[in-house]
């Protein structure tokens, strides 16, 4: 057979091959009952205490979100009434497959028309649950064994699914839909497994094959040719040696070769991501972006699922400062139900900060589980897609009224730095016009709005170029600002985490970078080999 | 509340104000709290009815009620009174975390 190359969007890095198999193999429903309806009510609270069994031991070892999610499945398995409309299905002659199919279709419809995002959300895992048990119903027909290794093919992939396989074999993920955004991909890069989403192709025809699979590049070859494996393994063995070499920087201080002490920060969506990983390598978090709460069960959360959140992150900080964005959605972040839908440009609209502010109830919720998690830290809040200073005095207002609100209910609160992202050029060049507690520069956004080019937009990306020297000038600018006034700045864009960009940034001016975990051997590595004592501060 | 000689019986009513409404978390936490008392206890977004059982994620799940919704609660048996006073401190504190702490905070 011929290669053959597909193209998805990389939700995380890495290399890896194997043999394609597909997750969501096509059900074929037996119709009629294959037993009497004694066996087929006994088969079908059997396959439910089988799942809700094989639920329970996922959520004993989940943490975090993973872990709610999956004891709201154990919920809904251990009460009789999900069963029960299945069960009179069974009484009227249907098979256990076709009643529990239908029954469930019926309370999934009550969720998906509710009219309510949260709970149309929970669709997922409700058909999560549907599809276990179908599996137990029709053993081999949906819940396949995946062997160790594989590259494991599906339209979207259910956490549950995501951790009852065993990745420390290897393997990687091809989504037909999916998102670089959300839960499942935030996992993967925590756990270090190849994702690759939004593939174009027929998912039928890739199962069985042989897939060489670049989730950096989003690139999968199937079938490959002997010269397209030599290129994979050559690839694949510069990547462990790139690794091994910055891995020896992971631990160090960043300083720059002539001594210049840098902070170094991480970015990070969430406590899951930070797992397993020495606080040590870092001098603190500087940059939580709060969207994936917004998104991993599809939900709003409330104040109390968002204090455990913020409160996981500044525990695993262990006395770090800890750096968290308020809601950023809008422009390519949509939030379902929040964000609007069809702007002529939504980088140009109703994003950040401006959605918040139109939105007091919800920033309010979240400003209050800020304030309550700020008692356990060092805590800092920071506004995003700040344009006038009349944005930042909102923002301090509806804190202060959080903190009084949290006083009233006599709840543990303290009230923390209140800074700024500069990404909007306004913001920038009338920096002086801000009265912030810090400022950290958003280098992605920043970029393209001064390069008016769009990074994802392939025909101009090479003009939305953070080393252009408008957009360095504006950088020093405002380095020189905060070092004047004694305000902290630093950077939290991809720029931070680039190895030809960060002696640039360097300087610049700036003394603190913010980057990827992933990023953080190559950018100390970066830092080390940059000498400051010929540039002028 | 209404004591009768022999079932004890309340009924009591409070706002949804939490963020997500009746939502997963949410509902798992009410009805797990429902499950600690003996007596029956029901939910309904409207003192008319229809009511639920409490002590049902599914059925508890299956109200839809969102964030601003009235919850009305209705119970009869040993102990109404507190499993109504504790259902409805849940709601107005909004679900909160802060009589029973999540074991899940010391990081990990």
């Amino acid at each position: 057979m011929a290669e053959l190359r597909l193209f998805g969007r990389s939700a995380a890095p890495g290399v890896a091959k194997g043999v394609v198999a597909l997750l969501d193999a096509a059900r074929r429903p037996r119709r009629e009952a294959a037993g009497t309806q004694a066996e087929e009510a006994l088969a079908l609270q059997r396959a439910l205490s089988q799942a809700r069994a094989e639920v329970e031991a996922l959520a004993g070892k989940a943490t975090g979100e993973a872990a709610d999610m999956l004891s709201f499945q154990v919920a809904m398995l251990s009460d009789e009434e999900l069963v029960r409309p299945a069960l009179e299905g069974v009484g009227a002659g249907e098979s256990a497959v076709a009643a529990w199919e239908t029954a469930m279709e019926v309370e999934i419809d009550g969720y998906r028309t509710a009219g309510d995002d949260h709970f149309s959300a929970r669709t997922a895992d409700l058909e999560d649950i549907r599809d276990r048990v179908l599996g137990h119903l029709e053993p081999g027909g949906v819940n396949p064994v995946i062997p160790d290794g594989s590259v494991v093919l599906a339209a979207d992939l259910p956490i549950s699914r995501f951790l009852a396989i065993d990745w420390a074999q290897g393997g990687a993920i091809l989504l037909m839909q999916g998102s670089p955004t959300s839960h499942v991909a935030m996992l993967a890069r925590a756990r270090g497994v190849p994702m690759v989403v939004g593939l174009d192709g027929a998912a039928d025809a890739m199962a069985g094959r042989e897939a060489l699979v670049d989730a950096t590049t989003g690139e999968v070859v199937l079938d490959p040719t002997e010269a397209t494996r030599a290129v994979f393994a050559a690839k694949a063995d510069r990547d462990k040696t790139a690794s091994a070499v910055s891995a020896a920087f992971r631990l160090r201080p960043a300083v720059t070769k002539d001594g210049t002490r840098i902070a170094l920060n991480l970015n990070a969506s969430s406590a899951d991501e930070l797992e397993g990983l020495d606080p040590a390598v870092c001098d603190g978090i500087g940059l939580v972006r709060t969207e994936m709460l917004f998104h991993g069960s599809g939900a709003l959360p409330d104040e109390d699922a968002q204090y455990r959140a913020y409160r996981r992150i500044v525990a695993w900080a262990d006395g770090r400062p800890v750096t968290i964005r308020t809601l950023d959605a809008g422009g390519d972040k949509p939030i379902q139900g929040m964000t609007v839908d069809g702007e002529s440009n939504p980088f140009l609209g109703l994003r950040g900060i401006r959605l918040s502010l139109r939105h007091p109830a919800l920033f309010q919720t979240q400003l209050r589980a800020l304030a309550r998690a700020a008692a356990h830290g060092d805590l800092r809040i920071m506004l995003p897609m700040v344009t006038v200073a009349a944005e930042l005095e909102a923002g301090r207002k509806l804190l202060g009224e959080a903190l009084a609100s949290l006083a009233r209910d006599s709840m543990a609160a303290a009230r923390p730095k209140l800074g700024i992202m500069i990404e909007v050029p306004a913001a920038a060049i009338a920096i002086d016009e801000f009265d912030a507690d810090f400022f950290s520069i958003g280098s992605n956004d920043l970029t393209q709005y001064v390069t008016a080019a769009g990074r994802d937009i392939g025909t101009v990306s090479d003009l939305a170029d953070p080393l252009n020297p408008a957009v360095l000038r504006l950088i020093a600018s405002v380095a020189r600002h905060g070092r004047e006034t004694g305000r902290e700045v630093s950077l939290c864009g991809d720029a931070g985490g680039d190895p030809r960009v960060i002696s640039a940034l360097l300087r610049a001016g700036l003394r603190s970078l913010s980057v990827a975990p992933a990023s953080i051997g190559a950018a100390k590595q970066a830092i080390a080999a940059t000498d400051l004592r010929d540039a002028a501060p | 509340m209404n004591d009768h000689p022999t079932i004890e019986q309340a009924t009591d009513c409070a706002e949804l104000v939490n963020a997500v409404g009746l939502h997963a978390r949410p509902s798992v936490k009410l009805t797990q709290l429902a499950k600690t008392f003996e007596c029956r206890v029901e939910i309904a977004l409207s003192a008319d009815g229809p009511w639920v059982d409490a002590k049902s994620p599914v059925k508890v799940m299956r109200v839809k009620a969102p964030r601003g919704a009235v919850l009305h609660v209705r119970a009869s048996g040993p102990g109404a009174g507190a499993a109504a006073d504790a259902l409805m401190a849940l709601v107005r504190g909004g679900f909160s975390d802060q009589t029973n702490p999540p074991a899940d905070l010391k990081h990990g």
